[in-house]
Parts: C-alpha cells; sequence; structure tokens
C-alpha cells in the first residue's frame, strides 16, 4: 500500500481528491469507511435482531397458528425472491470486481443489474402484499383468517395468534423492503458517480462498503425466507 | 478490506451454492422431520449467509481482525437477546 | 507552537477562525460541534429540571392540590424522558467526548466529521419532536412506556414521544459508531491502547453499548408505534400478546442505557483524579477492563426491572445472580480510585471536589442497587421511592457531578478562559448538600413504603416531614445548578485567560493551546510516554486562579 506524506494543518494533501483532510492516508480512510460500515452493519444485526426476538417467542408459544399463516404464504413467489436476492449479490460483487480490474462499462453494467433485480424483488413483494390484502390476512379490523391448524383438522386457528404471526409477517419483510429501497437508492447514486468513471483500482470504496449493505440485506432475507414460509410445511 | 480480487469461478460456484441451498430448503421443508425441519432449515441458511459474508463480503481475504471481532460480537449480542429472554418464555411454566 | 493570526492580531482559534451562523450550523469540526451540543443539552436540562420542580411541588403536601392526577403523571413521564433521552445519554459523549477524544488521542478529527454534524441535526430533531410532544400535551405513560397502558389505553402523545427518542437514538448510535472507528482507526504514532487516557477508554466501552443496545430500542419503539396504530396485538394480553415482551425488549436496551450514562462520567473522574492527586491511576489495567466488563455484564442483568411483573422465578433468579456480578468492576473502579488518592498530593479545587462527591454518592447509589438486585428485598421496594433515590444518587450524584467535573476541568480548554475558582467550589458544596437534601429521605420514605408516580399521598401523612425535606433540598439544588451556568458564561468574557494548561495535568490535550485550533495540532504528536505519567510532570496544580 502506498502512502502519501503526513498531512498537515498548513500543507493539504496532495494526489487523490477523495483523501478527506483529516486523514494522513488513503489506507487509513478506506480502513476507516470499512470498520464505520462494518460496526453499523452490527447495529442492523440488532435492529432486526429485536423482532427476531419477537419472532421466536410468538413461534414458540403459536407454533399451530404460524404454521397456518406460514403455509398461506407463497413459497413459489417467496423462493423465486431469494433467487433474485442472491443473483443480485452476485452483480454486485462482480460490481466490486470490475473497479478492482479497472472495467468502468462492468462496473456500471453490474451495478443496473443489481437495482433491476432489486426492483424485481420488490416487486414481487408488492404482488404478495397485494394478496395479502384481497385476502383478508393483512391485520387489523378486515383481518379474517379462517381454516384449522396444520396436521390437527379439529383445532381451529385461533384469529389473535394468527394475526400476530401475519402482524410479524408485515413488520419484518416490510422492514426489510425499507432497506432494500434506501439500497436501491444508494446504488442509483453510486452507478451515477461510476459513468462519471469516478471508480477505478485507486478507488472504489463507496462501491464495496454498499456493496456490504446490500450482502447484508441478502442475509436477511436468507433468514426470513425459512421462518417466514416454511414452518410446518409437510403437514 | 483486502485488495484480494477473487476469480469469477469462484463467484459463480458461490453463487450456485447459494441457489441450490434455497432449492434444498424448499425440499427439505416438504420432508416430516417433526423439530428437526427448523433445525435444518436454519443450517441451511446460516451456510448460506456464512458463503456471503466469507466470499461475497470478502471476510476471508481480509488482514483485519477486527472484521471478524465485529461480527462475532454481533452476532454473540443477539445471542444474548435470544437466550435470555428465552430464559424466561421457556421456564415460566415450570413452577 | 506555530500559530496563524487572524487580522486583529489574535492567535487563530477554532473559535474565531471563521464566524457567522453558517459557519456553525454547517461545520464538521469536533470542537463547534460540541458546542452546539452544549448549548442543546443545557436546554433540555433545565426543561427536564424544570418538570422536576414541578413534582418536588406537588409532593410538598400529602393532598394531590397543585396540579391533576393526569397532569402529575404527565410531569414525571416528560421529566424521565426529556432527562434521560436528551441529558443524561447524549451529555458527556456528546459534549466532552466529542471535543476531547481527537485531542486525547492526537487526531485531527473523528472519523467521520459530517456524521458528527448529522449526529447533531438528528438529536436536534428528535428534540423538537420532544418539545412538540411537551407542547401538544406531554405522554403519561411513564418514562418506561409500558404497553398495553401506552398503546390501547392512553390519549397521549405517545407516538411523537416514540418517534423522537427513535430518532434521538440515531443520534446517539452515530456517535458510538464514530468514537469506536476513531478509536481505533485515528489514534496518532506511539498512541497504543495501553497509553489511552481512561476518558477515551471510558467513551469506547460507552460506545459499544450505544451500538449494540439503541437498535433494539428503536425496533422496540417501531413496534409500539405500529401496535398502536393498527391494534396489532403484538403487545396486548387481550389480542394474545405478551406485555412482557415489550418490557423484555424495552429493558434490553435501557438498562444497559444506564451505563452509557454512567460510564463516560467515570472517564471524567479518572482524569480528575489522577491530575489533582498528582499520581497516576492505580491500577490503569483493571481500571479499563473494568469499563469493558461493566459494559458487556450490563447487557446480561435487564429484567433485574421485571421482578414483579410476572417473569419466570427461575429467570428471576438468574438475573438477580447477574446482577451482583455487574456490581464487581464498578466496585473495582471506585477501590482504584481510591487506591489512587492514598499518599496522593491532594489539592480541592472544583474539579477535585466534584468528584470526591462523585465517588462517595455513586457507591451509596451502587450499594443500594445490591439492595434492589436482591429478590426478596426488591419486592419490598420495587416501584417506591428507594428505586427512585437510588438511580438518581448514581445519576444526580454520579454522573451529573462528573458532567460538571469535566466541565470545569476542561472548561479552560474549551473556552480559553478560567471559571472563577471560588464560586465554583461554592456552587460544589451547594449541589452537594442539595443533593443529599433532595434525595437521602427518599431512601427512607421508599422503604417505609411510598410508592413512586403517586401524585397523591394523602393516606400516608407520616411522608410529608421527608417530602418537604426533599422538596427543600430540590431548591438548594436547582440554586447550585444555575450558578455554573452564569458564571461559565460571565467568564466567556470576563474570565482570565487560560493557559495551556492550567492545572499541569498529564495528557495529550493539554499539549494543544487554549483554546485549540481547528485542526488540533500543527505536527501530528508522537507519543512515547505512559499515560498519566504525573511522577515526570515535576509542577503541582498552580494554587490561586
Amino acid at each position: 500500500m502506498h502512502s502519501s506524506p503526513l498531512a498537515t494543518a498548513n500543507q493539504p494533501a496532495h494526489e487523490n481528491p477523495a483523501l478527506l483532510h483529516h486523514f494522513a492516508t488513503e489506507e487509513q480512510q478506506k480502513n476507516a469507511a470499512s470498520l464505520g460500515m462494518w460496526v453499523f452493519l452490527a447495529t442492523e444485526i440488532m435492529f432486526f435482531g429485536g423482532m427476531f426476538c419477537a419472532y421466536l417467542i410468538y413461534r414458540y408459544w403459536y407454533f399451530g397458528d404460524f404454521g397456518a399463516g406460514s403455509q398461506s404464504l407463497s413459497v413459489p413467489l417467496g423462493g423465486t425472491n431469494t433467487a433474485v436476492l442472491i443473483c443480485s449479490s452476485l452483480t454486485v460483487a462482480l460490481a466490486v470486481r470490475a473497479a478492482q480490474l479497472g472495467k468502468p462499462t462492468t462496473i456500471v453494467v453490474c451495478l443496473i443489474l443489481t437495482m433491476l433485480l432489486g426492483l424485481v424483488f420488490l416487486g414481487i413483494k408488492g404482488i404478495e402484499y397485494h394478496d395479502k390484502f384481497v385476502e383478508h390476512h393483512v391485520p387489523g379490523a378486515s383481518f379474517n383468517f379462517p381454516g384449522h391448524i396444520p396436521g390437527h383438522p379439529d383445532v381451529p386457528i385461533n384469529q389473535q395468534h394468527a394475526q400476530i404471526f401475519f402482524s410479524l409477517y408485515f413488520i419484518m419483510t416490510g422492514l426489510h423492503a425499507l432497506h432494500m429501497i434506501v439500497g436501491v437508492g444508494l446504488f442509483a447514486v453510486i452507478t451515477y458517480y461510476a459513468m462519471r468513471k469516478r471508480y477505478g483500482p485507486h478507488y472504489y470504496t463507496p462501491v464495496e462498503m454498499a456493496g456490504l449493505y446490500w450482502h447484508f440485506v441478502d442475509i436477511i432475507w436468507i433468514y426470513l425466507f425459512p421462518l417466514l414460509y416454511l414452518i410446518d410445511r409437510h403437514k | 478490506m483486502s485488495e484480494h480480487v477473487s476469480s469469477l469461478i469462484l463467484y459463480i460456484a458461490i453463487w450456485i451454492a447459494l441457489l441450490a441451498g434455497t432449492l434444498l430448503t424448499v425440499l427439505v421443508a416438504g420432508i416430516d422431520l417433526g423439530p428437526f425441519n427448523a433445525v435444518v432449515a436454519l443450517t441451511i441458511a446460516t451456510i448460506k449467509a456464512t458463503l456471503v459474508v466469507l466470499f461475497f463480503m470478502h471476510v476471508k481475504y481480509t488482514h483485519e481482525r477486527l472484521t471478524k471481532v465485529v461480527i462475532v460480537s454481533a452476532l454473540f449480542w443477539l445471542a444474548i437477546l435470544l437466550a435470555l429472554s428465552m430464559a424466561d418464555y421457556g421456564t415460566r411454566l415450570w413452577s | 507552537m506555530a500559530t496563524a493570526v487572524v487580522e486583529t492580531g489574535e492567535r487563530e482559534t477554532y473559535l474565531n477562525r471563521e464566524y457567522g451562523i453558517k459557519s456553525w450550523l454547517l461545520t464538521v469540526d469536533h470542537k463547534r460541534i460540541a458546542l452546539l451540543y452544549l448549548a442543546s443539552i443545557t436546554l433540555f436540562f433545565f426543561i427536564g429540571g424544570f418538570f422536576a420542580l414541578l413534582i418536588r411541588l406537588e409532593l410538598l403536601t400529602p393532598a394531590g392540590d397543585l396540579v391533576q392526577a393526569d397532569t402529575y403523571n404527565k410531569l414525571f413521564t416528560m421529566h424521565g424522558q426529556v432527562m434521560v433521552f436528551f441529558f443524561l445519554i447524549p451529555a458527556v459523549p456528546a459534549v466532552l467526548g466529542n471535543f476531547l477524544i481527537p485531542l486525547m488521542i492526537g487526531a485531527k478529527d473523528l472519523a467521520f466529521p459530517r456524521i458528527n454534524l448529522l449526529s447533531w441535526y438528528l438529536y436536534i430533531i428528535g428534540g423538537i419532536l420532544m418539545l412538540y410532544t411537551i407542547l401538544a400535551g406531554g405522554v403519561d405513560t411513564g418514562w418506561t412506556f409500558y404497553t398495553p397502558l401506552s398503546t390501547e389505553f392512553l390519549n397521549s402523545h405517545v407516538i411523537t414521544a416514540g418517534l423522537a427518542v427513535f430518532v434521538a437514538g440515531f443520534s446517539s448510535i452515530l456517535t458510538g459508531l464514530n468514537f469506536v472507528v476513531t478509536t481505533h482507526r485515528m489514534r496518532a504514532p506511539g498512541m497504543t491502547w495501553s497509553r489511552l487516557p481512561l476518558f477515551v477508554w471510558a467513551h469506547y466501552a460507552t460506545s459499544i453499548i450505544q451500538l449494540l443496545g439503541t437498535p433494539v430500542l428503536a425496533i422496540t419503539l417501531v413496534l409500539v408505534v405500529c401496535e398502536r396504530l393498527f391494534h396489532l396485538g403484538i403487545f396486548n394480553p387481550s389480542l394474545g400478546g405478551d406485555p412482557l415482551l415489550f418490557q423484555h425488549l424495552f429493558w434490553f436496551y435501557s438498562h444497559p442505557a444506564v451505563y452509557i450514562m454512567i460510564l463516560p462520567g467515570m472517564g471524567i473522574i479518572s482524569e480528575i483524579v489522577c491530575c489533582f492527586s498528582r499520581k497516576r491511576i492505580f491500577g490503569y489495567q483493571a481500571m479499563a477492563m473494568a469499563l469493558l466488563g461493566i459494559a458487556v455484564v450490563g447487557f446480561l442483568v435487564w429484567a433485574h426491572h421485571m421482578f414483579v411483573a410476572g417473569i419466570s422465578v427461575y429467570a428471576a433468579i438468574i438475573f438477580s445472580l447477574l446482577s451482583y456480578f455487574v456490581a464487581v468492576p464498578s466496585a473495582i473502579k471506585v477501590f482504584n480510585w481510591t487506591a489512587t488518592m492514598y499518599k496522593g498530593s491532594i489539592t480541592y479545587q472544583t474539579p477535585m471536589l466534584y468528584a470526591f462527591g462523585f465517588v462517595g454518592l455513586f457507591t451509596i447509589g451502587g450499594l443500594t442497587g445490591l439492595f434492589l438486585a436482591s429478590l426478596g428485598v426488591d419486592i419490598h421496594v420495587t416501584d417506591t421511592y428507594f428505586v427512585v433515590a437510588h438511580f438518581h444518587y448514581i445519576m444526580v450524584g454520579g454522573m451529573v457531578m462528573a458532567y460538571l467535573a469535566g466541565m470545569h476541568f476542561w472548561w479552560p480548554k474549551i473556552s480559553g478562559r478560567m471559571y472563577p475558582e471560588g464560586w465554583g467550589r461554592l456552587a460544589a458544596l451547594i449541589v452537594f448538600l442539595g443533593f443529599n437534601l433532595t434525595f437521602f429521605p427518599q431512601f427512607i420514605l421508599g422503604y417505609m413504603g411510598m410508592p413512586r408516580r403517586y401524585w397523591d399521598y394523602s393516606r400516608a401523612p407520616e411522608f410529608q416531614i421527608l417530602n418537604v425535606l426533599s422538596t427543600a433540598g430540590a431548591t438548594i439544588l436547582a440554586v447550585g445548578y444555575l450558578l455554573p451556568m452564569v458564571y461559565f458564561l460571565w467568564s466567556m468574557r470576563y474570565g482570565k485567560p487560560a493557559p495551556d494548561n492550567p492545572w499541569n495535568a498529564a495528557g495529550l490535550e493539554w499539549t494543544a493551546p487554549s483554546p485549540p485550533t481547528t485542526f488540533n495540532f500543527d505536527q501530528q504528536p508522537v507519543v512515547s510516554w505512559e499515560a498519566y505519567n504525573y511522577d515526570e510532570i515535576k509542577q503541582e496544580v498552580p494554587v490561586a486562579q
């Protein structure tokens, strides 16, 4: 790693205009950005973690009703979404790789693909939400979820417990979708700068950091999918 | 973060592994394993997440031990939240 | 030291480098941001204090005759929310931490100066939301927002209060993020972890708590808002939910939050005790590890706030045991401060007076925490004034005193002026006396059975005399708090110009001028000495100021 002389109050650092004044070297700046993003992702783990805690407790209490709720979700749509996000993780990893190898056009193509896949995910999610709305599975005054618990034809579904399942479903996937929207917005800005050829082997920190964020959002979904869609599917 | 450039083949391989894992999760969900359904599903999810972290997020190639400390700490703290909460919920009916 | 000279012939400092409102509202200089925070948190301190005075006025007489019951509920709720989220949590990190950490580690600024400014704006937005909540009629749930009261049964402004705290929480998270990255990445050459001042260690430990705990509060508030808007049932027992789930999630953050409040204060005390005893801290490693220990173990004890709420008794036993463990690192710190003072060359400037107050009052507060951690005793004193006295001993007798200690100690560095020492000592004495008169009677009241959050105690008129003492103390305390406000402001124009190191203290911040330049150091310092090298600093603390 090359380093530039220590910047002082009276002599601004030379060369890379992306080097901010309070850092001594580009390496220090990049390491700070990287640590900052990882620490931020740690806070996000705890943020989603609170919801996973609520989910864990209610699934423990109301397993049957949760199973019924889970079965009303569409595995084809959820599974497709999982695959879509996995593909978008690939494209963003390829975007970072393209920056490392100095291929500006590839960066732009990969970022655009990532955003498109993200929008596909959000579109499918929209369809799923619409289905839930039409079927009266949205918590609230018109909530109605008739049926019986999977594997127990004599036990009717407890409407309150089922409503809790759907509340958690909407809040967890909704918060996840919100994070995806933020991610797509971030990539839009970065794509703009990528088109201006700002990124290359000498500097691609924003691409990498946004990529870390995007992979994290993918990982959250990797857990949400089996927890929400695949409870008691064999019954 | 390191400057290691991963090969295209590696990325494609991880991508295929992730898709295969997803398919596997869906298929296994249709088989009755009793309480182990959840265990299997979460195990596969954890393997997928680990692949993403190690290879797509480059943690396998980083020289920074601190990154791994941050990840492990966050997961440990989440475990504290889940485990100690369950210490209450899991034992409420004992008396 | 090389200095740039502005047109008037004065030395250029961070204060006079640029003038105008834009240069303050758009600054990325950590020192200016610290002052922006200083102004805002002082405002909220007095707002919260105002509510406290009204509470104490109501409690002068057993009957509920000053305000209505609902209003009283709003008073203690707003007092708690404003003081906790808008004063205690941000005060030391955002004012003193922001100002001093780069100076103490030899850096030009924090790692992310623009995020630092964003933190302040988030705090202001949260503050505006909280002020709106107050003006629109307030919240009456208690600062703890317990469900289903907050989600189902009240018409007060729970949502705006929740949003205010949510936004302020993000300010807190970003500050913590900045400090962690700064401490890891921005230390000057030679400033190893084992040479860091304990002030920096304290903020590092605090930041860990902020980062890992606050997000859980954030999601809990989101759930409360959703529950309130859509009647989901997550926390409502009549809809299948569990109100204790809210309490688990809430206290998972709110217990570590009290360590967010106290750890920075402990960092301040370490600096001050060393300087005014002219000695290196006793047991540096133990002190640093104790800070981290408090931060970690502090996450394992939250359900001690829920002993009588209905949790399983087996869980209660576990949490009680863990709560005893968390007292150990705190006790180590008290022993080590005392050992540092032993055979030290002690002088009694204002910061040291506050430090003495801290060590004694924090000890009392901490010990009474052990009473509360004991399951049997807790059943008797929970939700009484015993608890109220316990946490005020730590937060006010501990944390606010530490904050004042720090403000006095570093005021010369921040403003370039000395505060008037005589008034400083007088105010410290008034604060100490007022504080004890306010809160010691409350231990007795709680033990006698007076419940907290009650607006009327006419069924037990024997409580009145102690309440009168407490209110008298509160008025004295108020005077003690107003005095520094007045003389700090006075000193900015009329105070004696301060030398670079008025206390002959150890620490890199004292090698910078008073006040510092915008970029702190002309040349990046290279550190080759240990922290608290008072054995090498031969001079004593200058006496007459």
